[in-house]
C-alpha cells in the first residue's frame, strides 16, 4: 500500500518490514567509564572506538612520527584526508531507493566545520548514474526562442566574463523523511542533502544574451546529458537575474557526481533545478510540466491538490553537533554548533534553545554571512549533564523564521514530502547519546 | 576587426564604471560560440509540451503499446503499472490523493499526457535511454492511459493530432506556489525568547522505528 510513495521518492515512513536494519550509531554509543581529562569530565560515550592515547606518542615519550620520515611529496599527486578521517564518507539509506544509480547519499555534516563542503562529501542525488563526460565532446546547445540557436563548448564558455560566488544547494526532499515523525536517528539522514560551495563559472544572462532572446520568452527548460535527460523548467526572470553556468567548485573542475563539466546554478532554489551535465536550454514561453515538476517536486496538500513550482528554499538550520553521530563527550565546556541557511537571501539571526524551546539565546554567527549562502553559528556552553532538548531556528533577512514541524503540517499535511525545513530537535541524555525525537 | 575594436571598446567603458558585485558587464555580443544547425538541433530537442509543441510525427494503438510495455517496461513496472519491488507504481490510486497514504500515479497524479511522453523519450526504458521510436512512444502513451482507463479501446491510436485533446484526471489539481500568502505567518517580528513554554513532553523517538543504516556498515572506501 506505502509502495507507491516509497518506490517513487524513496520518502515514505519506514514500516515494520524495515525494521531489521541494524541499530543507530547512537545506541551503540553507551555510556562506559568516566576518563579525567583536562576541563571538564570526558564521558566515554564513544567508548568503544576511543582506546585513549598510546603511552609511546605522548610526553614525556617522543612519538614515532616525530623520528621518523613521513611521505614524500610523490606519494599522494591528488591529496586525499588523513587515514583517520576515514570514517567520514557520503553514506546512502538503502532502503529509500529500487537500485544505486537513481538514487541518494547524504554529506556528513556533522563532521564539517565551516561553511564550505569539501568536493568529496557533496551529497549526490542523480536519476540515471553519474555520466562520464569527456569535456573535449561537451557542448552546451541554446535553442528555441532565440535569434540565433547556439553551440558552445566548454572553451568558449571559460572565455565568457567569470564571476566566483558561494551558494548552498539543497534537495527540496532534504528531511522529507521525517513528515510524519522523528524518523532517521542521524543527522547526516534527516538533513544532508545540502552542501554549500564557492562556484566559478558565467552569469547564464551572458549566454542567452549571445543567442538574443526573443520578445515573447519567458520560460527556459534546462536539460541534462545523463541517462535521464533531466529537465526542469526555469522562469526566464531568475535566469536573468543570478543563474550561472559553473564549470568549477571550490576551485576545482566540477566532480563528475557534480555535473562535470558545467552545471547550472539556481541560487536559493531547490537543487533539482540545478542541472547537471546540461547540454541544452530551450527557451519558450511556457513551462513544459517535464516529470520532475509535476510528478516529483510537486507538495501534495491535505485538501488533494499540490502546489507546483515551489522553487525557492525556505529559511532552514540544523544544529550538526551535538547530533545523534556526535554525542557530547564531556561535561563542563562544549561548543555547540550547527549550520543556518535561506533560498531568500541572508540568514542573519539564529537561536538556540537547549532546553525544548522555553528559553531561546542568539547564537554567535562566524564567517561570512553571505546571500543565499550556508552560514556557520555556534554556542559555547558549560554543561553539567542534565537533558537537554536542543534546537535552533534561522531568520533570514526578509524576515522569515523557520517554523515547527507541526506549524508546517498544519499547513501542509503529512504528504507533501518536499520542503521539510521545519525545527528538528535532538534530546541529548545524561550520557551524552543524543537522539532525533520530536517534542511537544 | 572592428567587431573586436567595439567590444574592447565596450568593456573599457563597463570598467571605468563602479564594478558591481551583481552584475558583470557583459558589453553587448562577445563573438563567442557558433551557430547551431537545424540538424544538430533535430537530435538534441526532445522536449514535448502539454500544448503537444515538441511531439514527433507519428503514432501507435493500446495494443502496440501493451506488447512493448510487457517486452520493455514490465520488469520493473509491472505488467499492469503496479510496480515492482520499489519501482514506480504508473496506474491506480485514482481518488487516493487525500488519503493517509496516496497513490500517486500517472492516472491519479500527473497533470499532462506530454509528460508522460517528454520523460519516456528521454529516460526510458531505464538504462537504455532514448532508444524508443517515436511510434513505440506514442503506442506506449497509449497503453499507459489505457491502464489508467484514460481511454478505454484497445484499439485507440494516439498520435501527434489528438494528442493535446487527451486531459488526464488531476491536471486541475495544481495550483502555483503561494507560501507568502498561505504561510505569511511565518513572518514573524518578534519572536519568544524567555519562558515561552511551561511543560515540554518528548512525543516521538527515532530509535523507535530503528531503520537508520549503522554507521559501521559503511561503503567501503579506496
Amino acid at each position: 500500500m506505502t509502495r507507491n510513495i516509497a518506490a517513487s521518492t524513496g520518502l515514505d515512513r519506514a514500516g515494520a518490514s524495515r525494521r531489521s536494519f541494524l541499530k543507530s550509531a547512537a545506541r551503540t554509543a553507551a555510556a562506559g567509564a568516566v576518563v579525567a581529562a583536562g576541563g571538564g569530565t570526558a564521558i566515554a560515550a564513544e567508548g568503544a572506538r576511543h582506546k585513549g592515547p598510546n603511552p609511546a606518542n605522548v610526553p614525556p615519550e617522543v612519538a614515532e612520527w616525530s623520528r621518523h620520515l613521513g611521505a614524500g611529496v610523490t606519494d599522494f599527486p591528488y591529496g586525499k584526508p588523513s587515514k583517520h578521517e576515514a570514517h567520514v564518507i557520503r553514506r546512502n539509506v538503502e532502503w529509500l531507493t529500487a537500485d544505486k544509480q537513481s538514487s541518494i547519499n547524504f554529506t556528513p555534516l556533522h563532521e564539517l566545520d565551516g561553511l564550505i563542503t569539501p568536493n568529496g562529501l557533496c551529497f549526490e542525488r542523480h536519476h540515471g548514474g553519474t555520466p562520464d563526460v569527456d569535456p573535449h565532446d561537451y557542448v552546451l546547445m541554446i535553442n528555441g526562442l532565440v535569434d540565433k540557436p547556439m553551440i558552445f563548448t566548454l572553451d568558449d564558455l571559460k572565455r565568457f566574463p567569470r564571476v566566483n560566488r558561494v551558494y548552498f544547494l539543497e534537495c527540496a526532499a532534504n528531511s522529507g523523511m521525517e513528515w510524519r515523525g522523528a524518523q532517521l536517528n542521524s543527522c547526516q539522514f534527516t538533513h544532508g542533502m545540502v552542501h554549500n560551495l564557492i562556484y566559478t563559472g558565467v552569469p547564464l544572462k551572458a549566454l542567452l544574451e549571445e543567442a538574443g532572446l526573443k520578445p515573447k520568452a519567458k520560460w527556459l527548460l534546462a536539460e541534462g546529458g545523463d541517462a535521464a535527460g533531466m529537465n526542469r523548467s526555469i522562469p526566464l526572470a531568475k535566469a536573468l537575474d543570478d543563474c550561472l553556468i559553473a564549470f568549477k567548485m571550490n576551485g576545482e573542475a566540477l566532480r563528475p557526481e557534480q555535473g562535470y563539466p558545467a552545471r547550472l546554478v539556481v541560487p536559493g532554489w531547490e537543487g533539482n533545478m540545478w542541472i547537471k551535465w546540461i547540454r541544452r536550454i530551450e527557451v519558450g514561453d511556457e513551462p513544459w510540466l517535464a516529470r520532475e515538476e509535476t510528478s516529483k517536486y510537486t507538495d501534495l496538500m491535505a485538501d488533494g491538490r499540490s502546489r507546483r513550482f515551489t522553487f525557492i528554499m525556505d529559511a532552514k538550520s540544523i544544529i550538526t553537533n551535538p547530533s545523534p553521530e556526535a554525542p557530547l563527550k564531556h561535561t563542563g565546556r562544549n561548543v555547540l554548533t550547527g549550520l543556518a541557511w535561506s533560498g531568500r537571501g541572508i540568514v542573519n539571526r539564529v537561536d538556540v534553545t537547549l532546553d525544548g524551546g522555553r528559553n531561546w539565546q542568539a547564537a554567535r554567527i562566524d564567517g561570512p554571512a553571505l546571500d543565499k549562502s550556508l552560514v556557520r553559528f555556534y554556542v559555547d556552553f558549560d554543561w553539567s549533564g542534565q537533558e537537554l532538548l536542543v534546537q535552533s531556528r534561522a531568520h533570514d533577512q526578509t524576515g522569515y523564521v523557520q517554523p515547527t514541524k507541526n506549524e508546517l503540517r498544519m499547513v501542509r499535511g503529512l504528504n507533501s514530502i518536499y520542503h521539510n525545513n521545519g525545527i528538528q530537535t535532538w534530546l541529548v541524555r545524561a550520557n551524552g547519546e543524543t537522539e532525533n525525537v520530536e517534542i511537544s | 576587426m572592428s567587431k573586436f575594436r567595439k567590444t574592447f571598446t565596450g568593456a573599457l567603458v563597463a570598467g571605468s564604471a563602479v564594478v558591481s558585485l551583481v552584475s558583470v558587464a557583459v558589453a553587448g555580443k562577445l563573438g563567442l560560440g557558433r551557430e547551431a544547425s537545424p540538424q544538430e538541433i533535430a537530435g538534441w530537442d526532445i522536449d514535448v509540451r502539454p500544448d503537444g509543441q515538441g511531439l514527433p510525427p507519428g503514432k501507435g494503438t493500446v495494443a502496440q503499446g501493451e506488447s512493448i510495455f510487457i517486452e520493455q517496461c514490465a520488469a520493473c513496472h509491472g505488467e499492469f503499472g503496479q510496480g515492482v519491488d520499489r519501482w514506480p507504481v504508473l496506474a491506480g490510486g485514482l481518488g487516493s490523493l487525500t488519503h493517509d497514504r496516496p497513490d500517486k500515479t500517472i492516472g491519479s497524479f500527473w497533470p499532462a499526457p506530454s509528460t508522460i511522453y517528454d520523460y519516456v523519450r528521454r529516460a526510458m526504458p531505464y538504462g537504455n535511454a532514448q532508444s524508443l521510436k517515436p511510434d513505440e512512444i506514442y503506442a506506449l502513451v497509449a497503453y499507459l492511459l489505457y491502464l489508467n482507463e484514460v481511454v478505454k479501446d484497445t484499439g485507440f491510436e494516439l498520435n501527434q493530432k489528438n494528442f493535446a485533446s487527451i486531459k488526464l484526471p488531476n491536471s486541475g489539481g495544481f495550483y502555483d506556489d503561494d507560501r507568502e500568502t498561505s504561510e505569511k505567518q511565518f513572518w514573524q517580528k518578534d519572536v519568544c525568547m524567555k519562558d515561552c513554554k511551561v511543560d515540554v513532553k518528548v512525543l516521538n523517538h527515532a530509535r523507535m522505528l530503528d531503520v537508520t543504516p549503522d554507521r559501521k556498515k559503511s561503503p567501503k572506501v579506496e
